[in-house]
């Protein structure tokens, strides 16, 4: 059942030869060895595994069928750093702020920002709040994470 | 020690390099340089810390490398709460080295010292000081043997950045040509001279952790990201309930479904499922979840309230207090107050559910964990497996934040079982939401009774408490009946109950009032309570704090007392009143709107740790939800090591404890826990959580520091509860704090949306 199939991540095209029917999160994890992408819960509900699917929109991929992103670009929190090694003004925004304890979550709050910042580059405290609602964080860093995503949009 | 071959990942190269280099831990600081010299006297320490005591040696704790850095062993592990950087900071200041020269190794057998459990708040006190006096110690030793080799004096020498020099700085040394590839084994001995605290750099600063920066380029190795050559993939299915024993499982069924199922591992009624690709793993669990045939198992209570079935189960009674005397009658004009408060069972909710790594191979097990305890864990898996305990290699790897005991020491033994029987492939298991949800111990239900007396002219004579309870600590510590697959393998090993005996004493933590009341009795009843449960971040003093100090604005208002000067009045301790004080300045600056309330609470946590006060303005919606509380805190924790540290822990302390009291409780019915993931257990999302206003802390660097991460969590609690009454005359006992409890039922309306 097993099939070629061509993913398009961080800019990049990447062969694999896996079951169609495997959610993205497995896919890109053991597959493509990208660890910014987290299992939390499998059932879309926490926000660990968040991807950004065609630059703009955040997405859980731990129940999206690899299949059903042939056609559109993947990009995980390591595709947010630069070629050249620097950083999105949002991953930088939260170092500046020290958002993350255990930070098994920033991803979510990351990819969940990028996507945010791509679509509004001045979102408000509601957008914010709004844009992460998907996210769970038990270490709750929240308001840091609220404060990085504004301190990144005055850039 | 050489690193161990297997230490082999599929990690892009320069990240893997650095991972085996620095064993879990990068270092990427700023250099700052200085130069004190030896001729400066410094404070001397009265007392090592008991992790010192227990391993004495410099080079348990702090290795010289010869590329002239060192490498502080920890016997803690990163939890997210930023002890790396706090032994970082302490090492760094003592031997004045930039912070990019000194790495952390993090808990690991044989190789860090033992420190048993990373918890209670105790890694700075424990851990960060012992790295301190072992570096100071390092620091006199490397001085002494340098002036040997260059035929001068003590004060003729420099020390900084790994280099000492003469203060002509014609002649030097890096530590590593002191030592000459050897290493410092000298007992750390009183007494020590300390660096004086006014040279410090880096301690009480707000230092940048250096994990963060791999953690937004996800370079930072969790546990979950451990991905080994030629490695299984495994999940465990778990019973349908508390005590289900396995009926059937139809293996060729399921091995049909699932083509990619590699092997079907069964031992009475554990069940593992292993797989070359992680998705066919968890595909397996899910069918083989609705195949499998269990017995119902324990029957959980349901019919009554849950505080009147605990307080009725049999206990056994454990004095806490008793001072003065009750056998007085009250004299005239006193009044009397009692109230009944109660807190339900609570998740750690770890985001990532548990996952450990586990391969044997040549009659050796290696086991990657985020367990809080690797060598205790090691104990426990040699009772388990029954294999000699030098035959066991643990090593911790930081994890999902746990707040305290969740799955992870369970994962452990599910892969070091399934090792066992898959010898020379590493198996990793990776815990369900589900397994994590319905498994992990949680934090216990308590029932709390306090009655106190007031004289006339409003203080308290007498108080009197009484704390329902089960145990807080279900730590395997040594033993295997308290990891989970033990209890259901085909010859199980239930675990017995510490109860009153459990020696963490988490049930009655903070149950006696820091007031001074001149009579006071406080007893605590440890029953067996229906679930699974063990220490959650504060253990019992989350529900102790909050009974006291709701307790304590129920007098005040019955005394006709503003509630902080009700609280200062029965206070001793200054560095208390100085917490709540400066609570009261921030409570008394806040402007409330029509339908706000605004309410305070206090304790000093163990009532020997750090002093937390927390004021709450609330208001309530339509509906009756807590909406977005704002919340302040002012701390003190003696020394401050990592101002930033203690800030984010404080921060993220009243927003998870909200969350606690506003939102959450384990659902059971008579068939087992109903709270199986985040939809019927919810916690915080973004658009409930609180606004942090403000943590204030307040910094004694002559004194010793004091443990933090926990100690927010009960006075938030009480403090939302407070403010909940001013803001509704509402006064809520039985926590969580819901809507259906803070609003009329004819008023409350449907939560459009």
């Amino acid at each position: 059942m097993e099939a070629d199939l061509t993913l398009h991540v961080n800019g990049q095209p990447h062969a694999v030869r896996v079951d169609p029917a495997t959610p993205l999160l497995y896919v890109l994890r053991n597959q493509l060895a990208l660890n910014g992408p987290k299992f939390g819960c499998g059932l879309q509900q926490c926000g660990a595994c968040m991807v950004v699917l065609n630059g703009n929109l955040a997405w859980p991929s731990c129940q999206l069928p690899v299949s059903e992103v042939l056609h559109m670009t993947v990009t995980t929190l390591e595709g947010l750093t630069r070629p050249d090694g620097s950083l999105h003004p949002l991953q930088q925004a939260f170092i500046d702020e020290q958002v993350p304890q255990c930070g098994y979550c920033l991803n979510g709050m990351v990819m969940c920002g990028a996507a945010l910042l791509a679509q509004d580059a001045k979102p408000n405290e509601e957008e914010i709040r709004n844009s992460l609602y998907r996210v769970l964080c038990r270490c709750s860093v929240h308001s840091r994470a609220i404060k990085a995503i504004k301190r990144a949009s005055e850039v | 020690m050489p690193q161990p071959s297997f230490l082999v990942f599929s990690l892009p190269p320069t990240s893997r390099r650095d991972f085996l280099k620095n064993a879990g831990c990068l270092t990427i600081g700023f250099a700052l340089l200085g130069l004190a010299t030896e001729a400066t006297g410094g404070p001397l320490a009265d007392e090592l810390p008991g992790s010192l005591q227990d391993n004495p040696r410099i080079n348990a704790w702090l290795e010289v490398l010869s590329d002239g850095r060192v490498r502080v062993l920890t016997g803690k592990i990163e939890l997210g709460q930023g002890i790396r950087t706090a032994v970082q900071q302490v090492a760094a200041e003592e031997l004045d080295m930039s912070l990019n020269k000194v790495e952390v190794a993090l808990a690991e057998t044989d190789r860090t010292p033992d420190e048993r459990y990373t918890a209670g708040s105790a890694s700075i006190e424990q851990s960060a000081m012992s790295v301190r006096y072992a570096a100071a110690a390092a620091r006199q030793k490397l001085l002494t043997l340098a002036a040997q080799k260059l035929g001068t004096k003590l004060t003729q020498l420099t020390l900084a950045d790994g280099l000492i020099q003469t203060k002509d700085k014609k002649r030097q040394l890096t530590f590593a040509q002191v030592l000459n590839g050897a290493q410092l084994t000298d007992e750390v001995r009183l007494p020590i001279k300390l660096k004086p605290k006014n040279q410090y750099r880096y301690v009480g600063k707000a230092v940048h952790r250096q994990e963060i920066e791999r953690m937004v380029r996800a370079e930072e190795w969790y546990v979950q990201d451990l991905r080994f050559p030629n490695m299984l993939h495994a999940r465990v299915l778990r019973p349908a309930n508390y005590e289900s024993k396995l009926v059937k499982l139809d293996e060729a069924e399921l091995k049909r479904l699932v083509p990619g199922l590699l092997k079907v591992h069964i031992d009475g009624s554990f069940v593992g499922l292993l797989a070359e690709q992680e998705y066919h793993a968890k595909l397996a669990q899910d069918y083989a979840k609705l195949h499998a045939q269990w017995t119902p198992g324990r029957t959980l209570p349901t019919g009554q309230p849950l505080p009147d079935y605990l307080r009725k189960l049999p206990n056994t009674p454990k004095p806490v207090a008793n001072q003065g005397s009750f056998d007085t009658p009250p004299a005239a004009g006193a009044t009397t107050l009692q109230a009944s408060y109660f807190k339900p069972y609570l998740m750690h909710g770890s985001i990532g559910p548990s996952c450990a790594v586990a391969l044997f191979d040549q009659g050796k097990l290696h086991v990657w964990t985020h367990s809080q305890g690797v060598y205790p864990l090691r104990e426990s898996l040699a009772d388990l497996l029954k294999l000699p305990m030098e035959t066991i290699h643990v090593k911790g790897v930081p994890g999902s934040g746990c707040y305290g005991h969740n799955g992870a020491d369970d994962a452990a033994a599910d892969a070091a079982l399934l090792a066992v029987a898959t010898p020379g492939r590493h198996v990793r298991v990776q815990w369900a939401r589900e397994d994590e949800h319905a498994w992990e111990p949680y934090g216990s239900a308590m029932v709390i009774d306090i009655s106190a007396r007031l004289d006339p002219s409003g203080r308290i004579t007498h108080w009197q408490q009484q704390v329902w309870t089960d145990t807080h600590s279900s730590r395997p510590n040594g033993q295997a009946d308290k990891l989970l697959p033990t209890q259901y393998l085909a010859q199980p090993r239930m675990p017995k109950n510490d109860g009153a005996a459990d020696f963490s004493a988490g049930g009655y933590r903070n149950a006696e009032p820091l007031y001074v009341v001149p009579n006071l009795k406080v007893d605590a009843y440890f029953f067996e309570g229906p679930l699974r449960v063990s220490a959650l971040r504060s253990l019992g003093a989350y529900a102790n704090v909050f009974a006291i100090e709701s307790f304590m604005d129920e007098l005040a208002e019955k005394a006709k007392q503003d509630p902080w000067e009700f609280r200062l009045a029965h206070l001793q301790d200054e560095r208390a009143k100085a917490v709540v004080r400066k609570a009261q300045e921030i409570a008394s600056q806040q402007q409330l709107a029509e339908g706000e309330g605004l309410g305070g609470a206090f304790a000093q946590y163990k009532n020997k740790a750090a002093y937390v006060a927390v004021v709450a303005k609330v208001r309530i919606k339509e509906e009756g939800t807590v909406y977005r509380p704002q919340l302040w805190a002012v701390i003190d924790s003696g020394e401050v090591i990592n101002l930033d540290g203690i800030k984010n822990q404080t921060e993220g302390g009243l927003i998870q404890a909200a969350s606690w009291t506003t939102t959450e409780e384990v659902v059971f019915d008579a068939h087992g826990v109903r709270s199986r993931q985040w939809e019927s257990y919810p916690i915080y999302r973004f658009d409930e959580v609180p606004y942090i206003m403000g943590v204030t802390v307040l910094d004694y660097p002559n004194k010793p520091p004091l443990g933090a991460g926990e100690a927010a969590q009960g006075p938030t609690a009480a403090a939302l509860a407070n403010a909940v009454y001013r803001a509704t005359g509402k006064r809520v006992r039985e926590l969580p704090l819901r809507p259906e409890k803070l609003v009329d039922e004819p008023e409350r309306r449907q939560q459009p949306g």
